[in-house]
C-alpha cells in the first residue's frame, strides 16, 4: 500500500514539527493583581529588549482573561488564582492590555523603556 | 449586551467556521452528520470540563499549563487536519465520483469520520471552554445587567453559528470540479493557522523563542479585531502582530502538508471501486 506508507511518512513529519521544543530560562518578573475587575498597578514599567515574566494574580472570585493585541497575548485566569505570562523582548513603547471579561474597568498598559 | 454578544461571537466564530468547512469538505462521506453531531456534543461536554478545571490546568507545568494544554489541543487538530487533507488527496477522485451518485461506500470512511469527530470536538472544546467561563463570570456577578448580558451571549452564539452555516452553504455551491481543491486549500490554511496559534502559546509559555516580537505590525492597516481581520484570522490565521516563530511554523506546516497533498495526488491513480482493496 504505497498510499498508506506515504501517508504515514507525511504524518510523521507534521507530528515532528508540532511536538518537542527546548525550554528557555526566565528573566525579569513583574507582578499584577486583579481586584474588583481592575488591574493594580494599571501601569507596569518594564525594561525594553528583554524577555519579561508577568505574574498575574486574580483576587476576584470570577475568571478573567488577560488579553493584549499589542503584546499578542491572551490567557484565562480562573477566580482566586495566579498565572504567568511571558512577553517581549519589547521595543520601547506603550502596550495596552485589558481583562476581556470586564473590559470597561480592567484596563492597563505595559510601558517598555 | 452588545459587548457580550461581540465577545461570545468572536469565540464561537472560529469553531463555527471550522465546523462549516469540515462539514463541507466531508459532504461525500456517508454518515458524516452523525459524526459531526457527536463531535459537537463531545466538544461541548469537554468545554464544560475544561472550564471547571481551568485552575487545575493553569497550575500544571509551573503556571503555564494552559498554554501547553492549548498548544497540545491545537497540535492534535493540526495533525488531524493534515491527515484529513492527505486522505482526501489520495481518495478525492473517488469521493468526487461518489458525491455525484448516492451512498458510495468508501473504504477507510469510518476512520476519516473519527478524524472529523476529533477536529470538530477539539474546536468546540477550545473555544467553548472560554465561552463557558465568560458566561459563568457574568452569571456569577450580581447586578441587574446579567440577564441582558446572557441574552447578548446567546445572540453571539447564534450569530457565530449563522456565519459558520453561511460558509458551509456557500462552499456547497462551489462546482464539484473545484470543490475538493477549494476545501483542501481552506483546510490547509486552517491547519497552518492553528499551528501558528500553537506556536504563539508556546512562546507565551516561554517554551519556544519568539524570534522577532513582532515580525510585522499591520494593526493600523488591517486590525485583527475588525470584522475582515477577524474573518481572515479564523480562515487563514492572519495576525496583525505575529512573532517571527509563528510565521516559521506557519510556513513549515503549510509547505509540508501542501507538498504531501501534491505528492499523494500525483501518485499513480488507483481507481477505487466499491469494495475494491486500495
Amino acid at each position: 500500500m504505497p498510499h498508506a506508507s506515504r501517508l504515514a511518512f507525511a504524518l510523521a513529519l507534521v507530528t515532528g514539527l508540532v511536538v518537542g521544543a527546548p525550554a528557555y530560562a526566565s528573566d525579569d518578573e513583574f507582578k499584577l493583581v486583579i481586584e474588583d475587575h481592575k488591574f493594580q498597578p494599571a501601569e507596569v514599567v518594564v525594561p525594553s529588549g528583554k524577555k519579561i515574566k508577568l505574574v498575574i494574580e486574580n483576587r476576584d472570585a470570577t475568571p478573567e482573561e488577560f488579553e493584549s493585541h499589542a503584546l499578542n497575548r491572551e490567557k484565562v485566569i480562573a477566580g482566586k488564582s495566579t498565572v504567568s505570562v511571558f512577553i517581549g523582548p519589547l521595543k520601547p513603547g506603550r502596550y495596552a492590555f485589558v481583562g476581556e471579561y470586564n473590559e470597561k474597568t480592567a484596563q492597563g498598559v505595559v510601558i517598555a523603556q | 449586551m452588545l459587548a457580550t454578544a461581540i465577545i461570545v461571537f468572536r469565540e464561537v466564530l472560529e469553531a463555527a467556521l471550522i465546523i462549516g468547512i469540515i462539514a463541507a469538505a466531508t459532504r461525500a462521506i456517508p454518515g458524516r452528520n452523525r459524526w459531526l453531531a457527536a463531535g459537537i456534543a463531545v466538544g461541548l461536554a469537554g468545554a464544560g470540563l475544561v472550564a471547571l478545571g481551568t485552575e487545575r490546568i493553569a497550575e500544571l507545568a509551573s503556571g503555564v499549563g494552559q498554554e501547553i494544554f492549548n498548544a497540545t489541543v491545537l497540535g492534535i487538530a493540526v495533525v488531524m487536519l493534515a491527515w484529513h487533507n492527505l486522505w482526501m488527496s489520495s481518495h478525492g477522485a473517488a469521493l468526487a465520483a461518489s458525491a455525484r451518485g448516492v451512498g458510495g461506500e468508501i473504504r477507510d470512511g469510518r476512520r476519516e469520520c473519527s478524524v472529523l469527530l476529533i477536529v470538530v470536538g477539539l474546536a468546540v472544546l477550545r473555544e467553548g471552554s472560554e465561552t463557558v467561563l465568560f458566561l459563568y463570570g457574568i452569571a456569577a456577578t450580581d447586578g441587574g445587567a446579567s440577564w441582558s448580558m446572557l441574552a447578548g451571549g446567546l445572540a453571539g452564539i447564534a450569530a457565530g453559528i449563522g456565519v459558520g452555516y453561511a460558509v458551509y452553504a456557500g462552499l456547497l455551491r462551489v462546482p464539484l470540479r473545484w470543490f475538493f481543491t477549494a476545501t483542501g486549500i481552506l483546510v490547509l490554511f486552517l491547519a497552518a493557522g492553528m499551528a501558528s496559534q500553537a506556536a504563539r502559546f508556546l512562546i507565551q509559555a516561554d517554551v519556544l523563542p519568539g524570534l522577532a516580537t513582532p515580525l510585522w505590525d499591520t494593526s493600523a492597516l488591517l486590525p485583527q479585531t475588525s470584522i475582515p481581520g477577524t474573518l481572515l484570522r479564523s480562515l487563514v490565521g492572519y495576525e496583525d502582530r505575529p512573532a517571527g516563530m509563528q510565521i516559521v511554523v506557519f510556513v513549515l506546516v503549510f509547505v509540508v502538508i501542501g507538498a504531501g497533498m501534491k505528492w499523494l495526488n500525483t501518485a499513480p491513480a488507483q481507481p477505487l471501486r466499491k469494495g475494491a482493496p486500495s
